[in-house]
């Protein structure tokens, strides 16, 4: 208890107080009012004593609003209520209601600020400081001070401040905070450090590569905090709805206590009666209750790595029915792997891969460098010379007279090859030594680890078609597509193709998503109901343009994302429910006199109090 | 111009709402988004007009609640 009671504001412990003098002073007025007699003000003038302690402020604040306009406001119409109780001479039931509705009030407060903590230590990702080095000499600073070029030293258990290089040092980073992946990244000297990160192991020496503010730390938090900018119609509907829905009850209340009083000449029964209106009118229970569940959604998205720009695109990507997928970078990792090694002349395949590797020593093209990829663990000789031709391949020379020619089948045949082309050969390298043919190196795409399942489980949860737009040939596409599960391939695309393609699949009726890497599908994305942007971590475009980011580029967070989604809109849809079916409820029971003022307000904040505890079951998934 | 302020002493989500709604009404304002989880205060306006329409959101902050304030970093 004592320990409660400091953990409290001071706001707070001053209301504890308040309503503990107020309880004790009206447990010792409604004792005296049992053992006396005496006139009906004195007690009334008693019964002030614990009103004014618990509900001073409320009273002063709704005199302010009024002068401000403020009808229909909470402390307003809980004034009213409580004052009108008094004038009916309900005193303790006026006092009653006074205390209830501020334990109510603090124990809602501290309930929405409980949220709020726990999601923010969802995304405590803020590196809190930065060793910088200057001539040797160890300085700390804050994220904010680090200059593009400073040497940075992290230790084990800090977090990178911003966005680096390594320079020296070998460790393994946790990631988790930013893509939710918890299998730790280790880095050595030339690799890059994403800010955010905690160092686990070794301790580093960075050089920093960007400012705080550019950093994907900062970007990703100035994300997260503008999440609320964009609100989901159901939060909309809900302020809208509490706009008509408290002058609605307040002009029930005049009416209920008018009419039925003038027909039955029994004023004080329909006046008590209107007063639970009132009570009832306040609408904060039911405003609170849809924001709180986004907020949480978002809140437990953001943990796994999935950033999401506001509670709108969470709610409509839950009734998503079509899902549109990029190839290259979403549905396979856009690195080749050698599939089938074809030698020719004697060799072995062996000998035709290093024969490759090779030549592509100082290749930028990703067949090159996966066919490097291939033969890492071989013994690989360098060549002294490359030229690189443009669109068609590498010339490298050897030394001695020894050139190898490495590339497509237009290479070979000018340079007066004999040998038989395949017949769909895009992702073929062809390998010649001199004028003689020395075989073929075939690479492939291939589809994500996952990428099958992931697609499996949209579809079990309730998409009802998916989708492949490519700009790759008809076979490369069919083949990914057949791999995964897609029922619709549409390849050859040109990028201005593939806008108009997924604006002939948009459908009010049945909203899509895509889902890319960002990279050159910015107005694609831009365009879908909800654009999904993969393995974003350092690219800013498709954080720019995308509405959801799945900071890793691991495809199972799809089926998860959407389940997030809609066990948010279960939650709202539950407190929406809730916090109007009670309300009407005992706007019912009070009509026709099954009602008293404590269940009034036990609609009230009991029912706020319900909401939030509902929603932050989210925070447990 | 968008920019972010924290709330303080923000205490009802009605508010919020309402605080919204006023705002929004407010000429030069291009949208605004008061969170009551949050607790802050999103306005994009006019650049040229930017502090004065900041000014005004205070004022109908404080109509709404009166000790509410916007923190000004």
């Amino acid at each position: 208890m004592k320990k409660w009671y400091f953990s409290l504001t001071v706001k707070q412990r001053k209301l504890v107080l308040r309503i503990a003098l107020a309880v004790v002073l009206f447990a010792a007025v409604f004792t005296v009012e049992q053992l006396t007699t005496w006139h009906k003000l004195v007690y009334l003038a008693l019964y002030l004593l614990p009103y004014f302690t618990a509900g001073y402020d409320v009273l002063w604040k709704s005199v302010r609003n009024i002068s401000h306009g403020q009808v229909f406001d909470e402390c307003f119409l809980m004034s009213l209520a409580t004052v009108g109780a008094l004038v009916i001479g309900e005193y303790p039931e006026a006092v009653f209601v006074m205390v209830f509705y501020q334990i109510g009030e603090l124990f809602q407060n501290l309930a929405v600020e409980k949220s709020r903590r726990s999601i923010k230590d969802l995304m405590d990702i803020s590196p809190e400081r930065a060793t910088r080095i200057v001539n040797g000499e160890e300085e700390e600073i804050s994220p904010e001070e680090v200059c593009v070029g400073d040497i940075l030293l992290v230790r084990p258990g800090e977090k990178i401040p911003v966005d680096c290089r390594v320079i020296e040092g070998v460790s393994s980073l946790n990631t988790a905070a930013l893509t939710g992946e918890s299998a730790p990244v280790d880095v050595s000297a030339g690799s890059k450090a994403v800010s955010g990160c905690v160092n686990l192991t070794g301790v580093l020496r960075l050089e920093a590569l960007c400012e705080y503010e550019d950093s994907a730390v900062a970007r990703v938090l100035e994300l997260v905090e503008n999440a609320g900018f964009n609100k989901a119609k159901s939060e909309q509907f809900i302020t809208k709805f509490a706009k008509f829905y408290t002058p609605a009850v307040v002009i029930a209340a005049v009416l209920l206590a008018l009419i039925p009083s003038l027909i039955t000449k029994d004023p004080a029964t329909w006046v008590y009666r209107a007063l639970i209106f009132l009570v009832v009118s306040c609408p904060c229970a039911v405003v609170i209750s849809v924001p709180l569940a986004f907020f949480a959604g978002i809140g437990c998205a953001s943990r796994r790595g999935l950033l999401v720009k506001g509670g709108n695109y969470l709610e409509t990507i839950a009734g998503a029915k079509v899902a549109v997928f990029d190839k290259t970078g979403t549905l396979t990792s856009g690195r080749f792997t050698v599939t089938e090694l074809c030698p020719a002349g004697g060799l072995t395949e062996k000998q035709l891969l290093t024969l490759a590797a090779g030549a592509e020593t100082y290749s930028n093209h990703p067949l090159g460098v996966s066919i490097r990829e291939a033969a890492k663990d071989m013994n690989v000789a360098k060549p002294v010379g490359v030229t690189e031709l443009a669109g068609r391949g590498v010339k490298a020379d050897f030394g001695g007279g020894n050139i190898v020619w490495a590339g497509n089948a237009a290479l070979l045949r000018d340079v007066g090859v004999d040998f038989e082309a395949e017949k769909d050969d895009a992702s073929v390298v062809y390998v010649a030594v001199g004028e003689q043919y020395a075989g073929a190196v075939k690479l492939e795409d291939i589809p994500k680890k996952g990428a099958a399942k992931a697609l499996a489980a949209l579809k079990k949860i309730g998409v009802s078609k998916t989708v492949l737009l490519t700009g790759d040939r008809r076979a490369a596409a069919q083949k990914i597509g057949d791999a995964v599960g897609i029922d619709e391939v549409y390849c050859s695309l040109l990028p201005q193709e593939k806008v108009q393609k997924l604006e002939s699949l948009l459908n009010k009726k049945a909203p899509l998503f895509y889902v890319g890497d960002g990279i050159n599908d910015a107005p694609v994305l831009r365009l879908a109901d909800v654009g999904v942007a993969m393995g974003a971590l350092g690219s800013d475009a498709a954080i720019e343009a995308a509405d959801i980011v799945i900071m890793d580029d691991d495809i199972a967070k799809l089926p998860e994302l959407l389940g997030i989604a809609r066990a948010t809109r279960r939650i709202v849809l539950q407190n929406v429910v809730f916090a109007l079916g009670v309300k009407f409820a005992v706007l019912l029971l009070a009509s026709i006199g099954l009602a008293n003022m404590w269940i009034g307000v036990l609609a009230d904040v009991g029912v706020a109090i319900l909401c939030i505890l509902n929603s932050m079951r989210m925070l447990k998934k | 111009m968008k920019k972010s302020f924290m709330l303080e002493e923000l205490d009802c989500a009605n508010c919020a709402a309402k605080m919204e709604r006023a705002i929004a009404a407010l000429p030069d304002v291009t949208r605004v988004t008061v969170s009551f989880m949050a607790q802050k205060l999103v306005l994009e306006a006019s650049d040229d007009r930017f502090d004065a329409v900041l000014a005004a959101a205070q004022e109908c902050i404080r109509k709404v609640e009166p000790d509410c304030r916007i923190v000004i970093k």
